[in-house]
C-alpha cells in the first residue's frame, strides 16, 4: 500500500469509537434517514467477523430476531455509526465465529471473559 | 481544447461521502507539470504545448539527446513527456518552463482518464472475450477452453474480420470517460477521482477535461 494513499484513509478514519473484538456482544448505534428525518436505531448482537483494512474495515454483528438469525455487517469507520456500546466480552477460540449458525439457544452461549 | 495533466496512480480506497456511502477513490499524484516546448502552426503545422511529468534525479538516466532538448528549455529533465493540442490563444497563457498544477481541477468536476492498461499477455477467447468454453463432460476431448467454430464453408469462404480470438491482452491505451473529481488537494498534488482508471500502480495516467459532459 502506497504511503500517501495510507495517509488519506487514516483522516478517514474514525478513532471515537471503541475497538469491538470478535465474540464481544455490542449495540451499534446507527442513523437512518428517511427523507430529511433522520433517527437512531440500534442493532444488538454477537461480533462475528471483522474485516481489516483502514477506512475498508468491517465487522458483522450476529442476533437471533423470533427464531431467525440476522447478520448485519457495518463499515467500522462510516459516520451512519452513532455510537457503540460494548455489553460484555467472550473468550473465544476462533477468529470467525461461522460456528454459531448451525447453533441454536443454549448452545449458541459464548462463555464471557472475565477480568 | 485545453490543456491536461500527467499523473501517477498511487492507489484505490474508499472514503465516506456527506450522507454516508462509501465512494470508492483512485489517488493519482498530479503534477507538477512542466512546459517544455511550444509547438505552432508557423514552425511545427500544428499548435500544442509539451508537458513534462516525474522529474528525473539522476543525470545519467536521460539520454543526451533529451537532456539537450530540457536544457533548451531551461527545465530539470522529465520522465514523461506528453503533448496537449490546444488553441493558439490559449497557448499564450503558458510559457516554456511554467508549472501546471492540480489546481486545473475542481471538485465535482467531470475528467476523462487515459492509461496504459495491465497486460495480460497472450490471453485465450474465455478470459479475453468471456466466452463460455465447451462443456466439461460428455465426451469433450481436449477442447475445454475453445471458441467453437470460426465461421461458415464456402460463404462467405473466410473469417470475417474483427472475428474475436486469442491474442494479446491488456498493455494498451484505455481512456475512461466522464469520471467524477472528489476531491484536489494542491500542497500535496493529488487529485483523488471517483471510480477505477487504467493501468497499474505507479502508472502514468493523463487527466483531462470530460468530452462528454459540459
Amino acid at each position: 500500500m502506497n504511503e500517501i494513499v495510507d495517509l488519506i484513509e487514516k483522516e478517514h478514519m474514525r478513532l471515537d469509537l471503541p475497538e469491538v473484538d470478535i465474540g464481544d456482544s455490542v449495540k451499534v448505534y446507527s442513523k437512518i434517514y428517511e427523507g430529511d428525518k433522520e433517527r437512531i436505531q440500534f442493532f444488538e448482537g454477537v461480533v462475528i467477523r471483522k474485516r481489516a483494512g483502514n477506512t475498508r474495515a468491517m465487522f458483522t454483528v450476529r442476533k437471533v430476531s423470533y427464531g431467525v438469525g440476522v447478520e448485519k455487517s457495518f463499515p467500522k469507520h462510516s459516520p451512519l455509526i452513532d455510537r457503540i456500546e460494548v455489553l460484555s466480552k467472550a473468550k473465544i477460540r476462533r477468529a470467525k465465529l461461522y460456528y454459531l449458525r448451525n447453533l441454536r439457544g443454549k448452545a449458541a452461549r459464548l462463555k464471557e471473559k472475565r477480568f | 481544447m485545453a490543456v491536461g495533466l500527467i499523473g501517477k496512480k498511487l492507489g484505490m480506497t474508499q472514503i465516506f461521502g456527506e450522507n454516508g456511502n462509501a465512494i470508492p477513490i483512485t489517488v493519482v499524484q498530479a503534477g507538477p507539470c512542466v512546459v517544455v516546448q511550444k509547438k505552432t502552426t508557423e514552425k511545427d503545422g500544428y499548435d500544442s504545448l509539451q508537458v513534462g511529468f516525474d522529474e528525473v534525479k539522476k543525470a545519467k538516466l536521460v539520454n543526451k539527446p533529451r537532456a539537450g532538448h530540457f536544457k533548451k528549455a531551461n527545465v530539470a529533465p522529465q520522465a514523461k513527456l506528453m503533448e496537449f493540442r490546444i488553441d493558439p490563444d490559449e497557448q499564450d497563457d503558458y510559457e516554456v518552463g511554467a508549472e501546471i498544477l492540480v489546481d486545473l481541477f475542481e471538485p465535482g468536476d467531470f475528467v476523462d482518464v487515459s492509461g496504459v492498461s495491465i497486460g495480460k499477455g497472450f490471453a485465450g477467447v474465455m478470459k479475453r472475450h468471456g466466452f463460455h468454453g465447451t462443456p466439461a463432460g460428455h465426451g469433450t476431448h481436449e477442447s475445454f477452453r475453445h471458441g467453437g467454430s470460426i465461421g461458415a464453408n464456402m460463404t462467405p469462404a473466410h473469417v470475417l474480420k474483427g472475428k474475436k480470438m486469442a491474442g494479446q491482452m491488456g498493455a494498451k491505451n484505455v481512456t475512461v470517460q466522464s469520471l467524477k473529481v472528489v476531491e484536489v488537494r494542491g500542497d500535496m498534488n493529488l487529485v483523488m477521482i471517483e471510480g477505477a482508471v487504467p493501468g497499474p500502480r505507479n502508472g502514468y495516467v493523463v487527466i483531462k477535461k470530460a468530452v462528454k459532459k459540459p
